[in-house]
């Protein structure tokens, strides 16, 4: 197999029985970036000589025999809104145009320390707000498994990246669904944690109280050792939750007799395309034959999950991107005062997405509407949360289609912000909830992969990860690779 | 006034002098070079977040504590949005509907004796940076911004509107001050912008129930101002209401110059903050222990103190008030007393002397060049009949402008006082020979004569001689 489509675990011990050096390793998937990345464009940065720096000196470490952490030397792709000491962080946005922050997010830091070597900063929706990478402020990204779709969103930079081999792994953030539902449409892992157990500090926010960073890797065991790197807890947020975090790959057990999974009928709806109840389908006997016990089950409330969304995520984002004034950094556009230029900077700066929340927020928040909006949404989001309390009082774990569709079209949605909002339907309550939720690939429609979602209760993503490592063992969707073809680039 | 009566109730805003700020580990401390105590956190760059100092916790209970207030036992905070270039995030995080505590009160002395005024509510908030224009805000071609102070812990405690004049709006914003400052949580300095106060103030006729509209003055930088604006005011509204027109709800700023207050800004024009529960920080649970805990600790309040001055030490009223208006004061006097142990002595000399010195070379009490020791070995000096009274005066400037002891200035200068009666009654026989007639006045009983020769005597001896040897030796050598 190509060096750049083998998981991290793979190389991790290839590396440390010398049979591949970190360099080559490197050097193999800028290889594969320089042949692919004009069509798919996962990335808006790259950090070529840094991440050979980074190799070499992973080599001279194992060369003087040190000991080092699991990923040390694995090429790692970061979204855009993470910060990075140094290196320019836009969110996609071209109000943070030349934006570089003086310091490292926690996931970085820590990452860092496990010698892990960054290939650059992905593509993804403006601030992360969008379902298929077409936000972004500078150009959209495509889907390697078909060229004329989009990757998701809105980490579709990350998930492209993994998926075209132009990175072995990848850091994104999920907010209703951002990593998630780029991982379905692009045949990879994905997890967004428990909200708190992977430190937020130095992710640019959208939305505070939903947001949360995860890794998204080609199978189950990477997505694993990444969590065991980012993970716990961290004094600079103190929405982290302060306790300790296991070794999660002690988890990954083939062995799930007696599971108990329930499958809320609100996640199949009308909008659910046949390709992707079949692929459940066809899950679900897979799970059964594994000595689960599947049986349909019902979350009332989360019907709710989009109107509620909606609310939260945007009065959050109206006062988080509210900063962002021409006053200090990025973008700024002269006017004859500073209100002047406050709107000249925003006007230009943020695209219509953006300001379609900020809009949405503001209103939300305002003298008058507070009660009737943002209020009505917290008491909404707190009956989803208990629908998802009672569901796991009779089950471990909770299983849906990541998406209702697969991949669709790039252009087919952009026009219409309500078909687009659809896209993260089965993903957004996971979000309110603060659960984790794992998307694994489940099978294909046609040559387009399709995720699956297992959901846990809080703290649970050892066994949501046992149960998916058992099912990709036995599914074997994994071994598939995109083609990258299609589309006028094809 | 006449028919009308004033409601003031006061916005006050304290910051606290904790070592860093209220959500980073930036320095909090007062001046420095522009943008020297700043991090990423304070500065709101993208994807920092706040972790909240639980010091400036404490020093907010200590104060609510202080000012009898009700400890939430869980509160928030919430994030106030408005675009200004010196608040980096564009909101502030401040508390809204869960202040950290409420239902307080102090007492103020006024006219008709002790009233108690009313304290709705304590909060925490993050103060926000400064705006340095070129010129006036309105030519300035740019402006920079220092962002030291953002992020420095303040308190907002809002009074009921229980005040019913300016006189009494001062005494509560001193009171509050002396309290605050006694707590030692914060230097409580209008000048330095670590209290700042605004007003708010309607009228109506004697005897109504209902409040008229408000106006909200912005801008006083001190006591007095404080006082001068809302008497401006009130008279102000009074004026409008007695040609028939109507109060015009809105933020007025005080111009010390004119002494006047002007529109800010209408109530149309007010802000709609939005706010909403800060996401970036758990709700707060403040413990019984804690509270217990930082009450046990508190010093003894201002009130307390005058209560104990007047008990212990058998001072008046007036003196004890003035030794409790700050607690350095009172800390100065008792240090004093410790050392000479006549209270009604110690507390002219501190009152006097010591505070006009003070006040004329702006300095604070904490930074007087004079020690308490020195001021009780002055004391001593005076008792033991070294110096005189009057001589001591002289010497405790000398002390006061160079630091030096009581003993070394008085020998330095040779103000020893002359007990010696040989060598006094050689100069009380000449000054007796050198006025016959006042001596003759004093035979025939006009006290003041004698008054008149000690004065001489003390010209004589340039102040030095012992003022009752001076008045034994007169009368015995007038005896006929």
């Amino acid at each position: 197999m190509e060096l750049c489509y083998m998981p991290a675990h793979e190389l991790s011990r290839l590396l440390r029985e010398r049979k591949v050096s970190a360099i080559e390793l490197t050097d193999a998937v800028f290889s594969r970036i320089d042949a692919v990345e004009d069509k798919v464009k996962a990335y808006l940065l790259l950090l070529r000589e840094e991440a050979r720096s980074q190799a070499r000196a992973v080599d001279a470490a194992l060369a003087a025999k040190e000991e080092l952490p699991p990923l040390a030397g694995i090429p790692l792709a970061v979204k855009d809104n993470l910060c990075m000491a140094g290196v320019e962080t836009t969110c996609a946005s071209k109000i943070l145009k030349g934006f570089i922050p003086p310091y490292d997010a926690t996931v970085i830091e820590r990452l860092k320390e496990q010698r892990v070597v960054f290939t650059g900063k992905t593509n993804m929706d403006e601030f992360a707000m969008g379902s298929s990478t077409e936000n972004s402020g500078f150009y959209p990204t495509a889907n390697p498994w078909d060229l004329e779709r989009v990757p998701g969103g809105s980490s579709g930079g990350s998930a492209a990246a993994v998926a075209a081999g132009e990175a072995v792994a990848a850091l994104g953030s999920d907010t209703g669904g951002s990593i998630r539902q780029p991982a379905a449409f692009c045949g990879v892992v994905g997890m967004k944690p428990t909200y708190g157990l992977v430190s937020r500090y130095g992710l640019v926010a959208f939305a505070s109280s939903l947001d949360q960073i995860g890794p998204i890797t080609r199978d189950v065991r990477d997505c694993a050792l990444v969590l065991n790197a980012i993970a716990g807890h961290d004094p600079r947020d103190s929405t982290s939750a302060p306790q300790d975090v296991p070794d999660y790959t002690e988890f990954l057990v083939p062995d799930i007799k007696g599971f108990r999974i329930g499958i809320p009928r609100e996640y199949i709806a009308e909008g659910t395309a046949p390709a992707v109840r079949d692929v459940l389908a066809e899950a679900v006997h897979l799970l059964t034959s594994m000595g689960a016990m599947v049986e349909e089950t019902s979350l009332p409330h989360v019907r709710y999950s989009l109107p509620t969304y909606y609310l939260i995520a945007p009065a959050e984002a109206s006062s988080n991107l509210a900063r962002y004034d021409g006053v200090r950094y990025g973008l700024r556009v002269e006017g004859e005062d500073v209100v002047a230029m406050y709107k000249k900077t925003r006007n230009r700066g943020f695209g219509p997405e953006v300001k379609r929340r900020i809009m949405l927020g503001t209103y939300a928040l305002s003298a008058g509407y507070y009660d009737a909006y943002y209020l009505k949404a917290l008491k909404v989001r707190t009956l989803i949360r208990r629908d998802f309390d009672a569901a796991f009082e009779r089950f471990d774990l909770i299983l849906s289609p990541t998406t209702p569709t697969p991949a669709f079209k790039m252009g087919e949605k952009v026009d219409d912000p309500l078909a687009m909002y659809l896209s993260d339907i089965c993903t957004l309550a996971v979000n309110l909830a603060g659960l984790p939720g794992l998307s694994i690939p489940g099978g294909f429609a046609g040559n387009l992969p399709v995720g699956i979602q297992l959901i846990g209760p809080p703290f649970t993503e050892g066994r949501l990860l046992r149960v998916a490592y058992a099912f990709e063992r036995e599914a074997g969707v994994a071994a598939k690779r995109p083609a990258l073809e299609g589309g006028q680039n094809g | 006034m006449g028919n009308y009566e004033s409601v003031i109730g006061l916005e006050i805003h304290a910051e606290l002098k904790t070592e860093s700020k209220i959500f980073c580990s930036s320095s909090a401390r007062f001046g420095g070079e522009p943008n020297a105590h700043i991090c990423p956190v304070c500065l709101g760059l993208p994807g920092v977040l706040p972790v909240l100092n639980k010091k400036v916790v404490e020093y907010a209970i200590r104060a609510a504590l202080a000012l009898n207030c009700e400890i939430a036992r869980f509160c928030k905070f919430d994030r106030k949005n408005y675009y200004y270039p010196d608040l980096p995030k564009n909101y502030q995080i401040s508390q809204y509907d869960l202040p950290l505590a409420q239902h307080g009160f102090l007492e103020i002395d006024t006219e008709n004796g002790r009233k108690r005024i009313g304290i709705t509510r304590i909060h925490m908030e993050e103060d926000a940076g400064k705006l340095v224009h070129q010129g006036t805000v309105t030519t300035t071609p740019y402006s920079l911004v220092d962002y030291n102070r953002t992020g420095v812990p303040l308190l907002e405690i809002v009074s009921e509107p229980d005040m019913r004049s300016p006189e009494e709006a001062r005494a509560y914003a001193e009171k509050l001050r002396s309290i605050i400052q006694f707590t030692g949580i914060s230097d409580c300095k209008m000048e330095e912008g670590s209290l700042r106060v605004d007003a708010n103030v309607s009228v109506r006729p004697l005897g109504s129930k209902e409040f008229g509209v408000k106006t909200e003055i912005k801008n006083v930088n001190s006591f007095r101002a404080l006082q001068r604006a809302l008497a401006y005011e009130i008279e102000r509204q009074i004026a409008v209401l007695e040609e028939g027109g109507e109060i015009v709800q809105e933020t007025r700023t005080w111009d010390e110059g004119n002494g006047a207050t002007l529109t800010l800004r209408s109530k149309e024009e007010a802000h709609d903050y939005r706010y909403f529960p800060e996401p970036d920080l758990p709700p707060l649970v403040i413990t019984r222990e804690w509270v217990e805990e930082i009450r046990r600790g508190l010093p003894e309040l201002p009130d307390a103190r005058r209560e104990r001055y007047m008990s212990e030490y058998g001072l008046p009223a007036y003196d004890a008030a003035v030794l409790t208006i700050t607690r350095e004061i009172g800390d100065y006097f008792e240090a004093c007393v410790r050392l000479y142990p006549h209270p009604k002595t110690v507390s002219n000399w501190v009152m006097g002397e010591l505070a006009r010195l003070l006040n004329a070379t702006n300095t604070e009490i904490t930074d007087s060049p004079v020690k308490p020791e020195q001021v009780a070995a002055l004391l001593k000096l005076i008792d033991e009949g070294v110096i005189s009274g009057k001589i001591a005066k002289t010497v405790f400037e000398e002390m006061f402008r160079t630091g030096k002891d009581p003993q070394l200035v008085v020998k330095e200068q040779g103000l020893v006082q002359i007990t010696d009666e040989a060598e006094l009654k050689a100069v009380v026989d000449e000054i007796i020979a050198a006025n016959p007639k006042v001596v003759a006045d004093y035979r025939q009983g006009k006290d003041k004569a004698l008054g008149f020769l000690v004065g001489q005597v003390m010209k004589a001896t340039k102040g030095k001689a012992n003022p009752a040897l001076v008045n034994r030796l007169l009368k015995e050598g007038m005896k006929t």
